[in-house]
């Protein structure tokens, strides 16, 4: 009878306990406190959903779109604050790397390294991958980092606060604190030409046409079919940033 | 040259390898690595407090509120680096009433708050209303009436009421303990959830910073309960100390095998940025890192402390012995929250080259305004020991509430 009784009540104990932590698990995951899902759910994006697709193959590393993008949008002059800059990758015969982007690249490059000890090199054009589960967006404790509809990455420098956390949470390096303004910056991709529909600016200053953007969800526009017809490849994978910049032909150096 | 940018002109000079161009400057600095460096003290300082209280043990009572003064003092003055670190200290309010909830630093303002108004005040306040009844009929001038407005005016000093306080404010100490752990464990999230950098982005994190914490706060209380008795001319409870030096001990080791844990780990996976990383560790964060954290931090205080227990010498040579391990130990956890603040972001995130940080001497960021945020809290707690004198205190024991 006593054991019978007290295995009735393990049993409704473990019940019990069950019942709170599957509760505790639902809760969870009603908002707000699905917080924690962030990174783990599925981008959102219906209608028009900006992409960027960069071809390495032809950049020439003139570095236009860098300083396009400088006057486009009033960056600082100074060589610390950039929305866009290129790399140079040389990886020597001895297996070694060398990156550079004096000035950002926006000045051109000059090869540092002899021609006998070069195995390849190339340019690598950077800027903001207007990620679909960014990081920067994530941790932003007042939410002045948001996503635009359109998938575009934007900050409200009315609102920052500018505590520089979403500088460290960015793993491509492409924010920075405007030295007058005190808030953080970040490329729009152009977002007030996109709204003009206009293209961005370092795009349309391409002279080889190697940087094009367009609506991710339309299987007919110019992005869409690079990333069908050629082998893309974005930064940082295994970080799941959802990175909407996709590159032609990246070497796996790359970082 | 424009004198703004002249200190980063000078940092691209001293750039080491390749780095994302955006990255010449630290976007954290040392008003950072003193957010978690205090509010570890007050974390700690409060779990030793509540060892007393809640797990009774009797030989750290005289501890208890000078403990639970130096956990409020250093709280009050927490937020300030955070704050005056913004490109816009004055938009500070915005994460109170804004908050975006899937950043980690969001909360900041509610954990800091709970734990300020609801637990710490409220404990401190349980314990001392019947005191403070008392020494305002006792007390002339500001104190007097210090004691009145704090006491809000309930003035009941029967043994009944004297029951009451003890038992809430026990229950405040049972909410307190999560609370502490919640704090703490919280801040070592906001660095162990950066997915871009691999030298915050561990699990342990939170972890590490909660038994640092403690070892910081634990050695903290023990330095001031040295003092306050040296400065009173009166002879120290050894037993007292001894005790703290014992868990000072135990903790001690629990944070050393954690943190060892973590880089074990980190060099038996060798994960892509191994490179970097132990670069770092062999380099720039040499000293930093090897010297101060872990020889003058952890090795040192353990073999030192570690022969205290089985070895007593006179308690003279004791005392001197866990002054100087003290200052040690808090010297050697300033450094663990620098080296995870500065040492963090000191390599590229392209893993491919340093930047380098100097840490300037005036200016909001720089040495003298870290001093003065470190000596504030030491002028509080002199304001809060001479208000509320642990020393004076009428009721001696805790009525036991089990
Ligand atoms: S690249 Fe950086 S700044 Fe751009 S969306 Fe991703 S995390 Fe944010
Ligand atoms: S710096 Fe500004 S945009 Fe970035 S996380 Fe802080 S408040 Fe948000």
């Amino acid at each position: 009878m006593k054991v019978a009784k007290e295995n009735q009540s393990r049993r409704s104990f473990l019940k019990n306990a069950g019942m709170s932590v599957g509760a505790l698990l639902v809760t969870s995951a009603l908002p707000p406190f699905n917080a924690i899902l962030f990174a783990a759910n599925k981008p959102k994006g219906k209608g028009i959903w900006y992409g960027i697709a960069i071809d390495i193959e032809k950049c020439i590393g003139c570095g236009n779109c860098a300083k396009t993008c400088k006057t486009e949008n009033d960056v600082p002059p100074e060589p610390f604050f950039f929305r866009s800059w290129v790399e140079q990758y040389t990886i020597k015969n001895d297996g070694t790397i060398k990156v550079e982007s004096p000035n950002g690249g926006i000045d051109g490059f000059t090869q540092s390294v002899p021609d006998g000890e070069i195995e390849k090199s190339f340019f690598v054009p950077k800027m903001c991958n207007h990620c679909a589960k960014s990081p920067c967006v994530q941790v932003c404790p007042v939410g002045a980092t948001f996503e635009s509809p359109e998938g575009v990455v934007l900050v409200d420098d009315t609102y920052c606060i500018g505590c520089r956390y979403c500088v460290q949470a960015c793993p491509y390096g492409c924010r920075y604190i405007h030295p007058t303004k005190n808030v953080v910056d970040k490329c729009t991709l152009c977002y007030h030409r996109l709204k003009k529909g206009l293209n961005p600016a370092c795009m349309e200053n391409c002279p080889t046409k190697a940087r094009i953007s367009g609506d991710l969800n339309d299987p007919e526009s110019e992005v869409s079919k690079f990333i069908k017809t050629k082998n893309v490849y974005v930064l940082k994978p295994h970080l799941n940033t959802g990175s909407k910049l996709y590159y032609n032909a990246l070497n796996q150096e790359v970082r | 040259m424009n004198p703004q940018f002249e200190h980063l002109y000078q940092a691209l000079t001293k750039v080491d390898g390749y780095i994302y161009p955006n990255e010449i400057e630290l976007s954290w600095s040392i008003l950072i690595v003193l957010y978690p460096f205090i509010t570890g003290l007050v974390a700690g300082a409060f779990i030793l407090a509540s060892l007393e209280r809640v797990f009774n043990v009797k030989s750290l009572k005289p501890t208890y509120v000078i403990a639970l003064l130096t956990a409020f003092a250093f709280m009050l003055v927490a937020t300030m680096p955070l704050i005056f670190h913004l490109g816009q200290p004055l938009r500070f309010w915005e994460i109170m009433i804004t908050p975006h909830l899937t950043s980690a630093m969001a909360i900041f303002g509610f954990v800091y708050l709970w734990y300020l108004m609801v637990v710490l005040l409220l404990e401190i306040w349980f314990d001392y209303r019947a005191d403070m009844v008392v020494w305002s009929k006792e007390a002339t001038g500001l104190k007097k009436w210090l004691y009145k407005i704090f006491s809000l005016g309930i003035s009941d000093v029967s043994p009944e009421s004297r029951r009451w306080d003890d038992k809430l404010g026990y229950i405040v100490t049972v909410i307190g303990i999560p609370s502490a752990f919640l704090l703490h464990g919280y801040v070592g999230f906001i660095f162990g959830s950066i997915k871009a950098n691999p030298w915050w982005s561990t699990v342990m994190m939170p972890v590490i910073f909660l038994f640092s914490a403690m070892v910081s706060g634990i050695a903290l209380v023990m330095l001031v309960f040295m003092i306050v008795n040296y400065i009173r001319k009166q002879k120290i409870d050894m037993l007292c100390l001894d005790t703290i030096a014992k868990y000072l001990f135990y903790i001690i080791i629990i944070d050393f095998t954690l943190e060892s844990l973590d880089q074990i780990h980190r060099f038996y996976e060798a994960e892509e940025s191994f490179e970097i990383i132990s670069l770092l560790m062999s380099g720039k964060l040499f000293v930093t890192l090897l010297i101060f954290q872990v020889l003058i931090g952890m090795i040192i205080p353990v073999i030192s402390l570690g022969t205290m227990q089985f070895y007593k010498p006179k308690e003279k040579i004791r005392q001197g012995i866990y002054l100087v391990t003290g200052i040690l130990v808090l010297v050697g956890i300033f450094f663990m929250r620098w080296n995870v603040v500065i040492g963090g972001q000191l390599f590229s995130k392209s893993f491919y080259g340093f930047t380098s940080f100097k840490l300037a001497l005036i200016g909001p960021e720089g040495f003298l305004m870290a001093s003065i945020w470190l000596i504030i809290p030491f002028l509080i707690l002199a304001f809060l020991l001479w208000l509320f004198p642990p020393w004076k205190k009428t009721q001696e024991e805790h009525v036991s509430v089990e």
